[in-house]
């Protein structure tokens, strides 16, 4: 039985416009989730070889989310995540080097083989935090957007959970907050409809969750996540709303995801969800698919094209994966660092 | 703040500092002038927590500072524990010096996650590329009714996580250079106030100064026994030592002000001294601080000793809410005095 199948429109309503967008900046989102995606494929390939001791939550699936968000966002904006970070990191322009070394556990990963696949940060590129605890990174996101308001520094703040965390008492808290304080603060929701094997009926009542954030008083969308160019539109209007001091906006992007819950591989032979509701989503609503096949429509680009994107991708993937490898583990003195800042 | 409360707290005894000594301030006063302080030379501070701006001024220790430093530094919240936790700790991490206020630490006990899982553990996860500069404060109740939710000593169950730093200051001079080191610090500190200490008056210097985290002090000295105690219950050794010096006993009186760092060297060095540990505390006995030092005695301390680390806190049960019930519950003087006699018969 398909408990959750793709309701979205895909790119059929865009057809028949003209291109809002200029050529580079398509084919830049199309190589940013193709990218992410290898790397994600690259990840769970090699996940068996059991060197990567960490537990991923590969995000295959999910590309258009991470993708359009964070072009909508600058290289100062700050980005707040959950324990599927690979996407997040890497969109918002995280070091790949680092981060594939963070998963091999070297003393040269992004947070010195302290967080793993799940806390994958890069202060330089606003990739600022991120909470493995279901919702506990909402009011971390919503002190940041205060602090930004505080000081005025123009910065806005976006904070990625899943449908789980809606649940969470902290998540009501930080929207509650939030909107009283009118916070520069963009609440990104993707709701996936399951949390580790658990379906959405049992979870949560049937009222849309963009619909129930709304009850706050806080400015709320529902989205085709599966849609690189809905995603980086909403984010975009979420994001000059709170720079305008508008106060913040909940973003509930609808989307899929392909694999296991953590873990290499897809699990739904475990019988918690149908596999035709999975091919449904592969089939109908794949980000990559339903975007390139609009791309070539227009003419932005011709069939093919991604070819050579491809190559360089796959050489870039695999440099990173030999320096990973070649890396050194860190060592016993540096158990005990940073315990405490001075 | 309600009424009974005052009237309790004012029902206590005090003693009044001798002025020659030098300023004398009350505690709340204390606080409120740390506070000013704090404010004035932080931009980059705010306290916030329920009621920090109304009339009462979070026991009087925030009285008005929203009508002096704006109501965007020092402002009311939702009751949200767990969320504003969070709020100090983005807050902090983007540059700011969050203070969290609570009426009483039970309230705390809301925000365990942002607490345990996240304020302390930030530095240390991303390899100390963030810095979690936060305070969060809260002043544990006793009597008239408190009862098992408003009464709670929480600082046993907060001991044992790393990040964390823990200050129960016993006196108005500490408190003041006490808050103001948290407020420096540039990691997630508690600071558990004591209700009971609240009508003290003390010699409290003017203008800003510092007491160090980390670092005990000793309140008495003597040679019999090894006094360890903070906040209030060293009110109570510090009464009993005093008493005990017509009977010929004497004994150092250590007031730990941190208990985390705890400043072992200060307890291991009076113990090798006298050879006996007594330790009070106003938490449970049970996995607390009591038994922490208890166990640090028997590790690093143990050819000191000459008999067995007694503890005086609290019974493992909740506190009952009548006083009928309640008066059997804390540690008296009484109760410590007759420990010392036992300690010290026949020295």
């Amino acid at each position: 039985m398909i408990r959750h199948k793709y309701e979205g429109q895909g790119y059929k309503g865009r057809l028949g416009q003209a291109l809002a967008y200029d050529g580079p900046f398509l084919v830049s989102l199309y190589r940013s989730m193709l990218r992410i995606r290898m790397i994600e494929c690259a990840i769970e390939s090699r996940y068996h070889e059991d060197q990567m001791k960490t537990p991923i939550h590969l995000m295959i699936g999910q590309e258009a989310t991470s993708v359009g968000a964070c072009a909508a966002m600058r290289v100062v904006d700050q980005l707040w995540c959950t324990h599927r970070t690979h996407g997040n990191y890497l969109a918002k322009g995280g070091n790949l080097k680092a981060m594939m070394s963070e998963l091999y556990c070297r003393a040269n990963g992004c947070v010195g083989s302290r967080g793993g696949s799940m806390h994958l940060i890069d202060k330089a590129v606003g990739m600022a935090g991120t909470s493995a605890i279901v919702g506990g990174i909402l009011p971390i996101a919503t002190g940041a957007a205060l602090a930004s308001q505080l000081t005025k520094d123009g910065i806005v703040n976006l904070v990625f959970f899943g449908d789980a965390a809606v649940e969470q008492g902290a998540t009501s808290e930080s929207i509650n907050f939030s909107v009283l304080k009118k916070l520069p603060l963009v609440f990104f929701c993707e709701n996936n409809f399951y949390s580790v094997q658990s379906p959405l009926g049992p979870r949560q009542p049937n009222t849309p969750i963009w619909k129930r954030a709304a009850g706050f008083g806080i400015n709320a969308v529902q989205i085709d996540g599966t849609n690189v160019l809905e995603v980086y539109e909403a984010t975009q209007k979420a994001c000059e709303r709170a720079k305008r001091g508008d106060g913040p906006t909940f973003i509930e992007a609808v989307c899929y995801r392909y694999r296991a819950h953590g873990g290499a591989g897809d699990d739904s032979k475990t019988g918690y969800r149908d596999e035709a509701e999975v091919a449904d989503w592969t089939t109908r609503a794949d980000p990559l698919d339903s975007f390139r096949h609009y791309l070539v429509t227009l003419g932005v680009v011709k069939g093919g094209f991604d070819g050579e994107m491809k190559s360089e991708i796959e050489a870039e993937i695999l440099a990173a994966f030999e320096h990973a490898i070649n890396s050194p583990n860190p060592v016993e003195a540096d158990l005990y660092t940073h315990v405490y800042s001075e | 703040m309600a009424p009974w409360d005052e009237a309790l707290i004012s029902s206590l005894p005090t003693i009044e500092p001798d002025p020659k000594g030098g300023r004398v301030l009350g505690y709340v006063q204390a606080l409120h002038e740390a506070l000013t302080l704090a404010l004035e030379k932080f931009p980059e501070m705010f306290v916030m927590g329920q009621g920090v701006d109304d009339p009462g001024g979070m026991f009087g220790t925030t009285k008005d500072l929203h009508l002096k430093f704006g109501s965007h530094r020092v402002f009311d919240t939702p009751l949200s524990e767990e969320c504003m936790t969070g709020v100090c700790v983005g807050s902090a991490m983007r540059g700011m010096r969050p203070m969290l206020m609570h009426n009483r630490p039970d309230f705390i006990l809301l925000s365990m996650n942002q607490l345990v899982n996240h304020a302390s553990k930030y530095t240390y996860m991303d390899n100390g590329q963030t810095r979690v500069p936060m305070v969060i404060w809260a002043a544990i109740g006793r009597g008239w009714g408190s009862g098992a939710q408003h009464s709670q000593a929480i600082q046993g169950l907060l001991l044992g996580v790393p990040g964390l730093k823990i200050i129960m200051p016993s006196n108005p001079h500490d408190a003041k250079g006490l808050l103001l080191s948290a407020i420096e610090d540039n990691n997630p500190v508690l600071i558990f106030e004591h209700r009971w200490l609240m009508k003290q008056k003390g010699i409290v210097p003017e203008g800003y100064y510092k007491v160090p985290i980390g670092k005990a002090v000793f309140r008495r000295v003597g040679t019999d026994l090894t006094i360890v105690s903070a906040s209030q219950t060293l009110d109570l050794a510090v009464q009993a030592v005093d008493q005990l010096k017509a009977e010929g006993i004497t004994a150092d009186v250590i007031d730990l002000r941190t208990l985390k760092p705890l400043d072992e060297t200060a307890i291991l060095t009076s113990l090798k001294k006298t050879g006996k540990l007594l330790v009070l505390d106003t938490g449970w006995a049970m996995a607390g601080l009591c038994a922490e030092i208890g166990c640090i005695a028997a590790e690093k301390g143990f050819e000191y000793l000459k008999a067995p680390v007694r503890r005086i806190a609290l019974p493992d049960i909740p506190t009952p809410a009548g006083f009928t019930l309640e008066q059997f519950i804390y540690p008296d003087l009484k109760r410590v005095v007759t420990a010392i006699r036992e300690m010290c018969r026949g020295k």
